[in-house]
């Protein structure tokens, strides 16, 4: 057994079996299940060590080789893995109580394993095919055959598309520039082409218009899910070629533009942000201000930015995911969940609201929940290198905490007589009291996360030095 | 000398049919000038990849052509708006095309000094091609004109890429995303054209 053939060629695989042979409810365990059972293995058998099992010798080898390239998942890979597919099964256990999510689990699934290939390619510029083919797999989930597809989803496409070229060429040019460190042209010609790329994958600010509008005509669940895949991966890519290239790592200005891009986008999150009478929309800010702030992070160039970086993806996911399950239970009863329609929803679906605003202030970095020492830790990096960054970012931040007061205001603004109902299901409740737990203790007891974030700054050994 | 007059013959074909994907609007028009497009860009791809890869790109190009070609033509009711003729809208987008293809004509010999041995014609079509697919991107949100718009825009950068890069790999993967987009457009074009209808209502 090979790493890869566990954690890629599995998922995929049964990802499509159970696109084939399971129904909606089914399918989320199944899919929860064995995200489960392979983060697990990833925390608890070491990839390329032999294990003695009674008389059974098990060894999983850490690469495959396809077509004289190959794919590689080392022991360093396994905190990653464990992560990636621990938030996968949150998200797949989630999507059962979440309601009409189309084939969320099956394609989610087969949507990870791909973008797991990613990570585990060589040479890993690759990841750009992998990325645009989970791009593709994403639209089914997103649109239903009985629905036109709007604008938002039509955008997202090509964005995502039009970053694999810019990726793949700046890759190719990438290694002239390292043979050949003195030419200052093609230098400034790599990096262009390797921004366009990496603009259009994080959806820099002009490109991350397509985000609000994707998340108000889809299903939040499917959309939210989108939102934290693809950018924990994209970062991941990232931070790979900033391990990759020294060049890259060691230019002041390419961690300046990087700082920019995630200021501005912060920002301007922030501040359209507090303006949205849409709590898709309101969630689709908030997650673009969080990118930002990824941004900022991996612009560092401090000792502890790698940790940074993970605590905020982890914290991400659990909010994300919280949110979206909040934000779909509220759908079942306002369906355009306009300010409008959801007044006074706090007293028929009290905990999906306290699980909306939990994860919606976990984001803003409010105190005691799992968004606030990842923010605090950069914000703290940040005052050091650039006080007016942090600044920049304190308002995004306060825009976001803008929009989450004036969630709460609408959504507990009821009648006086109105009755306190519960009108959520078994499984909904259970869920988001999971969620809402999990970003309480991210908050109160980060060093949760200290076995894991021990290990993973390892996957990138130049930055982590 | 033959293979050279060869390859500016494909980089007429790239222009004419990139051209014709932008300003016809019949729909099977535009199907037809994308196959003749993969055709010109099957031989600048042979000129740096071995002729079984380059024949991968035409025949998954072609695959995807036939699936959107079938998918569209079960859509007969789409046909009344879409293939109207707007003449203003027509000379503006042939008159992007004409700016199009001067800008991939002032940057192909930059290009060939700097990346020495692709080949004018080669650049000359790619960059042509990608020209074309973000004008269609730009101009329209008809899934099929913006399925045909991305494929021409990839189709461009694989004729670039296919000079730097020769893996199997990623040639089998760039077949698969060409595939991928097909049934995609083939996907969202269906997508609310058929009613949803429920089981109950269906045995009434």
């Amino acid at each position: 057994m090979s790493a890869p053939i566990l954690w890629i060629v599995l998922p995929f695989l049964t990802g499509g079996l159970i696109l084939v042979l399971f129904g909606e409810k089914y399918s989320s365990y199944a899919g929860g299940m064995l995200s489960a059972i392979l983060a697990l293995t990833a925390v608890f058998i070491p990839i390329d060590t032999a294990l003695l099992i009674g008389s059974i010798s098990l060894k999983i080898s850490p690469a495959v080789e396809v077509f004289g390239r190959s794919f590689q998942l080392n022991t360093t890979d396994a905190p990653l893995l464990a992560m990636i597919y621990g938030v996968s099964a949150l998200w797949f256990f989630g999507a059962e109580a979440s309601g009409k999510t189309l084939r969320f689990a099956p394609l989610g699934l087969i949507i990870v394993s791909l973008l797991t290939a990613s990570i585990a390619v060589e040479p890993f510029l690759y990841a750009a095919l992998f990325l645009a083919m989970a791009t593709m797999l994403a639209v089914p989930m997103l649109v239903p055959l009985y629905q036109k597809p709007g604008r938002g989803t039509v955008r997202f496409i090509i964005y995502q598309i039009f970053a694999m070229p810019f990726i793949l060429f700046s890759g190719w040019m990438l290694a002239g520039v390292e043979a050949n460190p003195g030419n200052l042209a093609s230098t400034l010609q790599a990096g262009l082409m390797l921004s366009m790329g990496f603009a259009f994958l994080f959806g820099i600010f002009p490109l991350y218009h397509w985000i609000p509008k994707l998340m108000e005509e889809t299903s939040p669940y499917a959309a939210s899910f989108l939102l934290w895949a693809f950018p924990t991966f994209t970062i991941i890519f990232a931070l790979g070629f900033l391990d990759r290239y020294t060049w890259l790592r060691n230019t002041p200005q390419i961690s300046n533009v990087i700082l920019s891009s995630g200021i501005i986008m912060t920002a301007t999150a922030g501040f359209f942000g507090a303006f949205q009478r849409h709590l898709g929309r309101t969630l689709a800010y908030a997650a673009i201000a969080e990118t930002g702030l990824l941004l900022a992070a991996i612009s560092l160039r401090s000792v502890d930015f790698l940790s940074i970086v993970f605590l905020i993806l982890i914290s991400r996911g659990v909010e994300l995911s919280t949110w979206a399950l909040a934000i779909s239970v509220i759908k079942q009863k306002a369906y355009l969940l306009k300010f409008s329609d959801v007044q006074g929803l706090a007293r028929k679906y009290p905990v999906a609201t306290g699980a909306l605003i939990f994860a919606h202030l976990s984001t803003t970095g409010f105190p005691l929940l799992g968004g606030f020492p990842p923010r605090l830790a950069l914000w703290q990096e940040l005052s050091s290198a650039s006080p007016i960054a942090m600044l920049w970012i304190f308002l995004g931040m306060a825009g976001i905490l803008i929009s989450a007061i004036r969630s709460l205001a609408t959504l507990v603004m009821a009648d006086e007589d109105a009755k306190w109902e519960w009108n959520e299901t078994w499984a909904q409740t259970a869920m988001l009291v999971i969620g809402t737990f999990g970003l309480i203790l991210l908050g109160i007891l980060p060093q949760v996360l200290q076995p894991f974030l021990r290990g993973l700054p390892a996957l990138f050994e130049h930055l982590a030095q | 000398m033959g293979i050279d007059v060869i390859s500016w013959v494909a980089v007429v074909f790239v222009l004419i049919s990139a051209a014709s994907m932008l300003t016809v609007r019949d729909w099977r028009f535009a199907l037809g000038a994308l196959a003749l497009q993969y055709l010109a860009a099957f031989w600048l791809v042979s000129r740096h990849l071995p002729f079984a890869m380059s024949s991968i790109k035409l025949i998954a190009g072609w695959m995807t052509i036939a699936i959107l070609g079938i998918t569209r033509l079960n859509q007969t009711e789409l046909d009344t708006d879409a293939d109207t003729i707007h003449t203003g809208g027509t000379i503006f987008q042939a008159i992007l095309m004409g700016i199009v293809a001067l800008s991939a004509a002032g940057a192909t010999p930059l290009i060939e000094n700097a990346i020495p041995g692709m080949g004018l014609p080669v650049i000359m079509g790619g960059l042509a091609l990608i020209g074309a697919g973000v004008i269609n991107l730009g101009m329209t949100s008809d899934i099929l004109r913006v399925t045909i718009g991305l494929l021409t825009m990839l189709s461009g950068f694989e004729i670039i890429y296919a000079a730097v890069e020769s893996a199997i790999l990623v040639t089998g993967l760039l077949a698969l995303v060409n595939l991928g987009l097909g049934i995609l457009g083939s996907y969202l074009l269906l997508a609310g054209y058929i009613p949803l209808t429920s089981p109950e209502e269906e045995e009434l």
